[in-house]
């Protein structure tokens, strides 16, 4: 690969992974637990779509085949899609999406913190902006880690179970393959060892908090989303989320 | 004072529909780059109608050669649903004034802060009933204790966070312990 397909290879985790976990958020509009929760979800899905479609017009640009964000997002199949196989998890109970959102979040903050430093102009830019609510993101999620694991006797099991359930999904977050190695020593992308220490030590400190517990660094993981390959649930979030584009090719008339 | 869903009469988006009957300024030429930016002064937020999108900092400069401008906007948030409206307010404002194809520039770089909120632009949301926001952007903690914000409504300290997230990205939810009353808070980034 060259250096800018690497680039875009990238970025193209990055926008999917925030499209997907911002599409999942939305299917929690009109059910969420409490009226706050709802804003406050849809507050989330809203930043992380906005930042996936800054992504996406990079992508879109670097490429240079006339796509545009919305292509990218609604024109393309589940093997082509770079998201990271915890976003397309089920939302689960409050627990499962908390537990999600918060390993999530731990990985967002800390990769846009790199990223801000990054070689590439236009890279840092998006992800100092995207750095301000990300930040508000992580303090939501790891206090509801904390509320609902040092909380009742069955919050803090469903909690643990929720902790449990994705751990399995994490490695992919912290384990580097040849594209983030590469773009870490371009000075693009944030110091890949880094990476993974700052996620672990965060992660354990809250979950500590929480009164739960981490499952073994080596433990067995799930990896592929990077390459483009994905979990039974990415395709039925993609028919969701493509349908209209599909069966009314841009949606011209209304 | 002016309350939610209540239409202000000098709206943005009323503005938007009166601007098609103002006649073109005839003589735009005239216009100064303080008149320019009086005028955007004039153009509020769709979605906090109590301050314009000067007082609120995201208009970032205006280029003004005496026949054709160029205006850097900054979007307040990645996924801020207004930031496309925000941009076609200010080219109608433009138009409106008799300047032919205002050129309307997003950028990102660097990126919208509160403590680019105007003292009046704070006072504003104050009046309006939205808590500015509190303190530098830089002093926002990652997991530490949430700052104390006043009531807009009867100035008591005793208030506390219902909601990480308010109505719209910019804001919290909060609720004063004395006058019992909720109230959004505009959240410091």
């Amino acid at each position: 690969m060259t250096d800018k397909e690497i680039l875009q290879s990238y970025l193209l985790r990055l926008a999917d992974s925030d499209m997907i976990l911002g599409q999942r958020l939305c299917e929690l509009c009109g059910k969420a637990p409490a009226l706050e929760e709802e804003m406050a979800l849809m507050n989330v899905a809203l930043d992380l779509v906005g930042q996936a479609r800054n992504w996406y017009e990079y992508v879109a640009e670097l490429e240079g085949k006339g796509r545009d964000a919305d292509q990218l997002a609604f024109l393309r199949d589940a093997h082509d899609y770079r998201n990271l196989l915890i976003t397309e998890q089920p939302n689960g109970d409050y627990a499962v999406t908390m537990a999600r959102q918060f390993f999530y979040d731990v990985w967002h903050y800390f990769t846009l913190k790199g990223l801000v430093n990054s070689s590439d102009e236009r890279v840092a830019g998006i992800a100092a902006k995207a750095l301000k609510e990300v930040t508000y993101h992580l303090r939501r999620s790891s206090e509801w880690v904390k509320r609902l694991g040092d909380g009742t006797e069955e919050s803090h099991r469903r909690m643990q179970d929720g902790i449990d359930l994705l751990w399995r999904f994490t490695g992919e977050l912290i384990q580097a393959d040849d594209v983030d190695q590469q773009i870490a020593a371009a000075g693009i992308g944030p110091d890949t060892a880094q990476l993974t220490n700052d996620w672990r030590g965060l992660v354990k400190e809250v979950l500590q908090e929480a009164t739960l517990t981490p499952q073994p660094d080596d433990a067995w993981m799930y990896l592929g989303g990077k390459r483009g390959e994905h979990t039974e649930h990415l395709g039925f979030i993609l028919a969701e989320m493509q349908f209209l584009q599909r069966a009314y090719p841009d949606a011209k008339v209304w | 004072m002016q309350k939610y869903g209540e239409p202000d009469p000098r709206s943005a988006v009323d503005s938007l529909i009166a601007s098609d009957r103002v006649p073109a300024n005839a003589h735009p030429e005239l216009l100064t780059e303080d008149d320019i930016w009086n005028l955007l002064n004039e153009v509020k937020d769709p979605e906090v109608p109590a301050v314009s999108v000067v007082e609120l900092g995201i208009v970032r400069a205006v280029r003004w050669d005496g026949k054709t401008v160029s205006v850097d906007v900054t979007p307040t948030y990645s996924g801020c649903p207004a930031t496309e409206l925000i941009e076609e307010l200010i080219a109608e404002a433009l138009r409106a004034a008799g300047i032919r194809d205002p050129q309307i520039n997003q950028v990102l770089t660097p990126a919208w802060t509160t403590d680019w909120i105007t003292p009046e632009g704070k006072e504003k949301l104050r009046v309006f009933g939205i808590a500015p926001p509190q303190g530098s952007s830089s002093k926002l903690s990652l997991l530490g204790q949430s700052e104390v914000i006043a009531c807009p409504h009867c100035g008591s300290d005793h208030t506390e966070q219902v909601s990480e997230f308010g109505s719209t990205a910019c804001k919290a939810l909060y609720r004063c312990k004395d006058c019992l009353e909720p109230f959004d808070y505009f959240k410091c980034i």
